[in-house]
């Protein structure tokens, strides 16, 4: 079965394991979230669960979306997400982090990461920039654009300066480190993508079987 | 910041006494020797503090046999059996690298009483 929650980033920590080895950790403030539509082979084409999170003013809320809430009969939520399942879920349910995920598991978190505007060569794909001194000014240019008249252009893909961040990330296969149901808190082993508040999804892995 | 914290909770380590900078600490650690567990202790001046909450670590040096030896120790970790101020030190700043740079007699943090009495 696959499972999924949704979440804010709330910061990162070390954690001690039970040997007593600090382990980097993620606190996710996760759920709960409410079902809000299933989606079924005949009628969609697929199989999948429409979730929604999060408090959101009731004037906010544009009409198509007041609908779809109303449909499920739940107070409208900030974000809507739709995750592959396999079960059928009550409209209107509520979901806890505890009754999808345990010590354990493992899971890949998907989120919009940190944005780092316009960057260059150096910051986006980490290429080695010029030297410093001896005079030679070319200090974080970038480097060749390629060949002279043959092939006479520069090629498609080439690697240049421009917007770095504020896109979906997904991290894969983190271990679950601990859940509590009653205060909504998911931690997760490593790091996951965006600034802390940040919505992320947490997914089964597609990973280790 | 509140989950976070909430969360760090529960692995600090509530009984330990208040280390300061300049302090002449007793450090007992847990050592695992294949499956038997023993009590080996560190002693040494302890010269900074960095980092809050429960990844709060102290740098305790001390020499030994003319070397001198540094060990960066998470305060919080479970593998600290229990620490014991030994004496308190009189120092004015809060990280006492200069040390590392002095031996003999000038290595020497000097003791600042405190009164017992409560």
């Amino acid at each position: 079965m696959s499972k999924f929650m949704l979440g804010k980033k709330a910061g990162m920590t070390q954690l001690f394991d039970e040997n007593g080895i600090a382990i980097p950790a993620t606190v996710i403030d996760c759920g709960p979230v409410v079902v809000i539509q299933n989606k079924k082979p005949e009628t969609d084409g697929y199989k999948a669960v429409k979730v929604a999170y999060g408090a959101m003013a009731a004037r906010k809320v544009n009409k198509p979306d007041q609908g779809q809430f109303a449909k499920a009969g739940v107070e409208p939520r900030k974000v809507v997400r739709e995750f592959k399942s396999e079960d059928d879920f009550e409209l209107g349910q509520e979901i806890l982090v505890s009754d999808m995920f345990q010590i354990g598991d493992r899971v890949d978190v998907s989120g919009v990461s940190k944005g780092k505007g316009f960057a260059s060569t150096i910051k986006r794909y980490g290429q080695k920039g010029g030297m410093k001194t001896h005079g030679s000014m070319y200090h974080r240019r970038l480097g060749s654009m390629g060949s002279t008249s043959t092939p006479g252009r520069v090629f498609k893909g080439k690697k240049m300066p421009g917007h770095m961040g504020a896109e979906r990330v997904t991290i894969q296969n983190l271990d679950v480190v601990m859940v509590d149901g009653e205060r909504n808190i998911l931690v997760v082993r490593g790091a996951v993508p965006g600034p802390k508040g940040g919505v992320v999804e947490v997914r089964t892995t597609v990973k280790s079987r | 910041m509140d989950l976070v914290q909430a969360v760090e909770k529960e692995q600090m380590r509530n009984a330990y006494p208040e280390v300061e900078i300049g302090d002449y600490v007793k450090v007992h650690l847990k050592i695992k020797e294949g499956n038997r567990e023993r009590i080996q202790i560190f002693e040494g001046t302890v010269i900074a503090r960095r980092g809050g909450g429960l990844s709060e670590t102290i740098t305790i040096r001390r020499l030994s046999y003319g070397v001198g030896v540094e060990r960066i120790l998470p305060v919080h970790s479970p593998r600290i059996n229990k620490i014991e101020i030994v004496r308190k030190g009189k120092v004015r700043r809060a990280k006492l690298y200069y040390l590392r740079d002095r031996v003999g007699k000038a290595a020497k943090v000097k003791e600042r009483l405190v009164s017992t009495k409560k």
